[in-house]
């Protein structure tokens, strides 16, 4: 039953996703925007500052992730479908896991093309390590997206709700941005650390483990009156 | 019909929701005070009453989706809090905004409220709410596609999908021509005959005149006079509003 | 209590007779140790409140946030003083500095959340609360893994008694400033409640 209902949320996000594309264009350009104003910022003499990039594609995503969970959950605001969710005798948890993976979903399609993109502008050799850097990029987005998703959704009853979310979150996910930017750093340096490597990615998947918990515990009590 | 949930709780049976002194604060607001009323099986109980008047407040509460500041609901032998899911799955909500993604078809609407409840047959549930809606042959068409009628007939049929034994309807006339409007009331008159408690918050008199069988009116919150089977609603609504001292207004007639 | 806790204050000054570095640990270290137990109350109330929804551990939260924000801002701002001089610059990206920093601003986003959020804002602000507490150890272990200088921040067993009785002293008014504080803001919080149950309960 509770696989069903995050399956359901799931394909029901995707399909409307399919056919606008708002989210996933609108995102993707906001994220590659960041992108190129960091560019302009800090690039001098045609070269970023040493561990530049990493920091820029953590950003980057952390914006871009922002700017999806608002108008993902804009978009179950709008004929109040968030309230037919609640309404339905469905497990609230399972409608929060299904948001989770649609958010987690986008933002990974976003990193397949900001990382590239990143690599080219400055000139860092990202692909040098895949496994490690889909590892990084996973559990980064995934405690991102956790802590992201439970705050956007429970702010969709909130007044200004488009600030809070950030004023909210990043205070928050300060430690995935610096263990992904820290570990993504490391990836860049000439000789990569594998030990470092493993403290960061520890790191993250406790962050991740602790985080889900936290939020399908408190799910229910938040999105209840 | 199936009685239970696919989680293993039944879905409540109840023969009569019954609102006993129940009030809602917000902050310092009272968006309700006091209010009691009985609403039985086979009926449609029309909550009327100027924007403002506490109607949809009244409808959260009744949604369970609202906890009332003091006072209780009863659903028969249910009250709230103790049956979450279980009563949540016998009650069905037409709210002011549709409930509908508008970038879907109405059959994947339909079907993705019918496994949201827990329905073993989606597709068959979607068809039959689609037949019932009168758009069997455009059930593979956007929501945002559908005029407005046609958009409010979609969404009356997925609050009902389940076949709830509580209907709560919030505002169903706004924007439909006289037609749909007509189409609605008769839907709502099968629904009565078919034994289902109906709430219904208006300030639509016209189209609310024959098909109440109570009329609870509010005012400010107040519950401001009860009537049952009432004829010249306006009448009386105008009467009733335009009163001076609201709170000592509350009377009872039968007629 | 009310009273005793103006003429603490008053006598705080004797001890500041050290050199000026020094003085401004006997702000610094027990600021931030109020900062530390407002936000363990904070949290402890937010969470009880979540899941118990009695509104008295909301008003303590509310109260112990506001608190974690003043004392935090002292900490904040007597600690780059005091490092100026012995560190010799304004800030160090240090574990303590920054968790205080972070632990800071989720306190301000609390109190952001409850002003302009809205109705239903408490239960929101009590959430972020919870997640602010569980993410502490996170700030705390990121930060040291990223910066490794590591200040000897260590001194209280190490002070000459001297040193260590105004300490405590001034660390004791800082606790009784702390209560008077907190008990003053929640029986306002009280007293707002029950003028507006009286309120509401007039003509019913």
């Amino acid at each position: 039953m509770f696989a069903q209902i995050v399956w359901l949320v799931l394909r029901k996000d995707f399909t409307i996703e399919v056919r606008s594309l708002e989210i996933a264009y609108t995102t993707l350009f906001f994220a590659i925007s960041c992108v190129l104003v960091f560019a302009f910022a800090l690039v001098q003499e045609g070269r970023a500052p040493e561990g530049g990039a990493a920091g820029i594609l953590w950003i980057a995503i952390a914006f871009a992730g922002t700017l999806a969970l608002g108008r993902t959950f804009e978009r179950e605001r709008q004929a109040e479908t968030l309230r037919a969710l609640l309404l339905a005798p469905a497990a609230r948890p399972a409608v929060y896991v299904g948001k989770l993976l649609g958010i987690i979903v986008l933002l990974l399609a976003a990193e397949v093309i900001l990382v590239p993109l990143v690599a080219l502008l400055f000139q860092a050799p990202l692909f040098a390590h895949p496994v490690w850097l889909a590892l990084i990029l996973l559990t980064g987005t995934v405690g991102f997206a956790a802590v992201g998703t439970l705050f956007a959704a429970m702010l969709v009853r909130a007044r200004s709700r488009d600030v809070l979310l950030p004023v909210l979150l990043y205070p928050i996910t300060v430690p995935v941005i610096i263990a992904g930017v820290r570990a993504t750093g490391a990836l860049l340096a000439p000789e990569v650390d594998a030990g470092v490597l493993q403290v960061w990615v520890a790191l993250l998947v406790c962050f991740d483990v602790v985080f889900l918990t936290l939020a399908l515990w408190t799910f229910e009590p938040l999105m209840t009156d | 019909m199936n009685p239970r949930l696919r989680s293993g709780q039944a879905v409540a049976e109840f023969d009569y929701l019954a609102v006993e002194d129940v009030s809602r604060h917000f902050g310092r607001r009272r968006a309700l005070s006091r209010i009691t009323f009985r609403a039985d099986r086979g009926a449609i109980l029309g909550l009327l009453g100027p924007n403002g008047a506490g109607k949809s407040t009244m409808l959260a509460l009744l949604a369970t989706l609202l906890r009332p500041t003091s006072g209780t609901i009863r659903y028969g032998d249910h009250v709230a809090g103790a049956h979450g899911a279980g009563l949540r799955a016998s009650i069905g909500v037409l709210g002011h905004d549709l409930f509908l993604y508008p970038e879907l078809t109405a059959r994947e609407n339909l079907e993705f409220f019918a496994g949201l409840y827990g329905l073993p047959d989606r597709r068959a549930a979607a068809d039959a709410a689609l037949e019932a809606a009168g758009l069997s042959d455009r059930g593979n068409d956007p929501v945002s596609s559908f005029s407005r009628g046609m958009r409010q007939r979609v969404a009356l049929e997925r609050a009902l999908i389940h076949q709830p034994r509580l209907l709560l309807l919030d505002e169903p006339f706004t924007g439909l021509d006289d037609g749909s409007a007509a189409a609605l009331g008769r839907r709502l008159q099968t629904l009565r005959a078919s034994g289902a408690i109906i709430v219904l918050a208006t300030h639509d008199l016209d189209l609310a005149e024959d098909l109440l069988d109570r009329a609870v009116f509010l005012r400010d919150g107040r519950m401001v006079h009860a009537a049952d089977r009432p004829d010249a609603l306006r009448a009386m609504y105008r009467d009733i509003m335009t009163r001076p001292n609201v709170a000592s207004g509350l009377s009872r007639t039968n007629g | 209590m009310f009273a005793t806790a103006p003429i603490l204050i008053a006598s705080a000054p004797y001890e500041s007779t050290m050199g000026l570095v020094q003085k401004i640990f006997y702000v610094h270290l027990p600021s931030a140790w109020m900062f530390l137990l407002g936000a363990i109350i904070c949290g402890i109330a937010s969470v009880r409140y979540l899941f118990k929804g009695d509104p008295r551990q909301d008003r303590l939260a509310w109260a112990a946030a506001e608190l974690v924000v003043l004392f935090g801002a002292i900490t904040l701002i007597t600690g780059p003083l005091w490092a100026r001089k012995a560190w010799g610059v304004w800030w160090q990206w240090d574990v303590r500095l920054t968790a205080s920093l972070m632990g800071w601003m989720v306190a301000v986003a609390y109190l952001l959340l409850r002003k302009y959020g809205g109705p239903g804002s408490d239960k929101l602000a009590a959430g972020l609360a919870l997640f602010g507490m569980a993410n502490v150890p996170f700030v705390y272990i990121s930060v040291n893994y990223w910066r490794t200088i590591h200040p000897t921040t260590n001194v209280v067993p190490t002070l000459p008694t001297s040193f260590g009785v105004p300490l405590w002293f001034s660390a004791g008014t800082f606790l009784l400033l702390f209560i008077l504080l907190l008990r003053l803001r929640v029986r306002l919080e009280e007293q707002r409640a029950r003028v507006d149950a009286l309120y509401l309960s007039m003509d019913a």
